[in-house]
């Protein structure tokens, strides 16, 4: 990737330690290749998190942090803010207060809103799920008010005429994760048919050269997110006991570790 | 500059509507201030803020923000001198990570101590205690997080003062206290008595006889 050039005293060694499947890890690597900075990526074990994660984030021992020069930073929104108070070229948020007031408050939403109760849902089931459902459908409703109100023909994105901003990564995650997240969560949120310019947005922001580079296979992110359900819902072990005992059936002479119980309990301590 | 409009949505007790007054006066900002009734918004308030009908709102010039860190950062970014966030973009980092620590973290277990009973509400002491050690550690020697005046972080974290006058009113002092948690115990007195943060804390009477109607003075 080509270097940043000018801004060369702010370069120094930028690294990113992630996990692949992780829709906030995902948000802080398009911002990266937006400013087409170079780093440094380190791919976590889940069930066996590095000293440095730990010493880096000792607070939350989550993923993604940004490490620059030596210097940690945790927590997706707050690293998108200092890569882009950092490095100056193809600014992310807005110049004018006011509209970054706006960009921040949408940002905050749809954390708030949309991240966190698609989460809820997720790992929840019965009346609890229907709540959170119904919480996310309504956001959703409000998002494509915002779409329909600031997108059209020569707006694809909602940084405006700069193309991609800070709203876009943060909303990006839907492109790709909600999808999963419906199939193995079991309910519905998004409808094209009513939300027509969000969608349109979905298809356009999944384009974007850089998105369309890092996008997880559907299948894989299914396969992770059906265990972390399972986790959390107390439904996984009958199911690694089944499996074990069609991969026993399979291979009675392997002594190989099942591969899902080790995920149970790294959702188990992730999620 | 042109004539400046400034208002302020809050209410007297809230801490976030707290966060807005306090930037405000650092800043010497004349605004005109609207007490809401939370039981009975008016149409200003819902009008300015549709999305989630709460206040603080600050409206200037006829737009209006929403948000309490996001109408920070507005207000430093319009108003520049007396600056609330440093300068330095790693710096800055930092005190949005520990303001949204305190906004997803203590805030939430601040509001279950209070209607909690027993073993529950003992455990979300010793968090919350956890979490003001943390705190702790951000501030170290420092007479602010801000430094020598009040920053970003200090308005954001007057918010401890809520569970100060909550322990009060429920009749407790083992949450926060001189020997449990010196240096934010001390970092409090020295908020509690700058003199443009004094303006806007409500009298302390006021403001426990509200917690008791709330919470109830004994458990």
């Amino acid at each position: 990737m080509a270097s940043t050039g000018s801004v060369a005293d702010q370069e120094g060694q930028v690294m990113l330690l992630g996990f692949w499947f992780s829709p906030f890890v995902k948000r802080v690597e398009w911002a990266l290749k937006f400013k087409g900075i170079e780093y440094d990526y380190v791919e976590e074990d889940l069930t066996n998190k590095s000293t440095l994660l730990l010493n880096s984030n000792p607070i939350h021992k989550k993923v993604p942090v940004l490490i620059h020069n030596g210097n940690p930073i945790a927590e997706s929104l707050v690293i998108i803010e200092y890569i882009d108070e950092t490095w100056k070229k193809n600014p992310i948020l807005p110049q004018d207060p006011y509209d970054r007031a706006m960009a921040r408050f949408w940002a905050n939403f749809i954390e708030q809103k949309v991240t966190e109760s698609t989460r809820e849902a997720l790992v929840s089931q019965g009346e609890q799920q229907e709540k959170k459902v119904k919480e996310l459908k309504e956001a959703m409703e409000v998002v494509e008010g915002e779409a329909k109100a600031k997108l059209n023909d020569k707006t694809l994105f909602f940084g405006g005429g700069n193309g991609v901003g800070y709203v876009d990564f943060v909303l990006g995650w839907t492109c790709n994760w909600m999808e999963t997240i419906e199939e193995v969560g079991g309910f519905k949120v998004l409808d094209p048919a009513n939300q027509p310019h969000f969608h349109k947005w979905m298809a356009n922001f999944r384009e974007v050269s850089f998105v369309k580079a890092t996008l997880a296979p559907k299948e894989k992110l299914v396969e992770y997110f059906r265990i972390v359900r399972q986790a959390r819902l107390g439904l996984l072990l009958p199911y690694i006991r089944e499996s074990s005992a069609k991969a026993r059936s399979r291979n009675p002479e392997s002594k190989q570790h099942h591969p899902e119980s080790k995920n149970y309990h790294a959702c188990v301590v992730v999620c | 500059m042109a004539e400046e409009e400034v208002k302020l949505f809050g209410t007297w007790a809230s801490p976030v509507s707290r966060r807005i007054e306090v930037a405000l006066k650092l800043k010497g900002v004349q605004y005109e201030y609207i007490e809401e009734d939370l039981t009975n918004k008016s149409p200003a308030l819902l009008n300015y803020n549709p999305v989630n009908k709460q206040i603080p709102v600050l409206v200037h010039n006829g737009k209006s923000v929403a948000e309490s860190l996001v109408i920070m950062e507005y207000i430093d970014e319009t108003w520049k001198h007396n600056p609330i966030l440093p300068a330095d973009p790693y710096e800055r980092a930092m005190a949005r990570f520990w303001a949204k620590y305190i906004d997803e973290k203590f805030w939430p277990a601040a509001m279950k101590i209070v209607v909690a009973n027993g073993e529950e509400q003992k455990g979300e002491i010793d968090e919350i205690q956890q979490q003001m050690k943390n705190l702790e550690g951000e501030l170290k020697e420092k007479k602010f997080f801000g430094g020598e005046s009040l920053g970003f972080l200090d308005i954001a974290a007057n918010i401890i003062i809520w569970l100060v006058v909550a322990q009060e009113a429920l009749g407790m002092d083992q949450i926060l206290n001189e020997e449990k948690l010196p240096v934010l115990y001390g970092w409090l007195q020295r908020l509690l008595d700058d003199a443009v943060f004094k303006e806007c804390v409500p009298p302390k009477d006021r403001h426990l006889d509200l917690f008791k109607v709330k919470f109830g003075s004994s458990k």
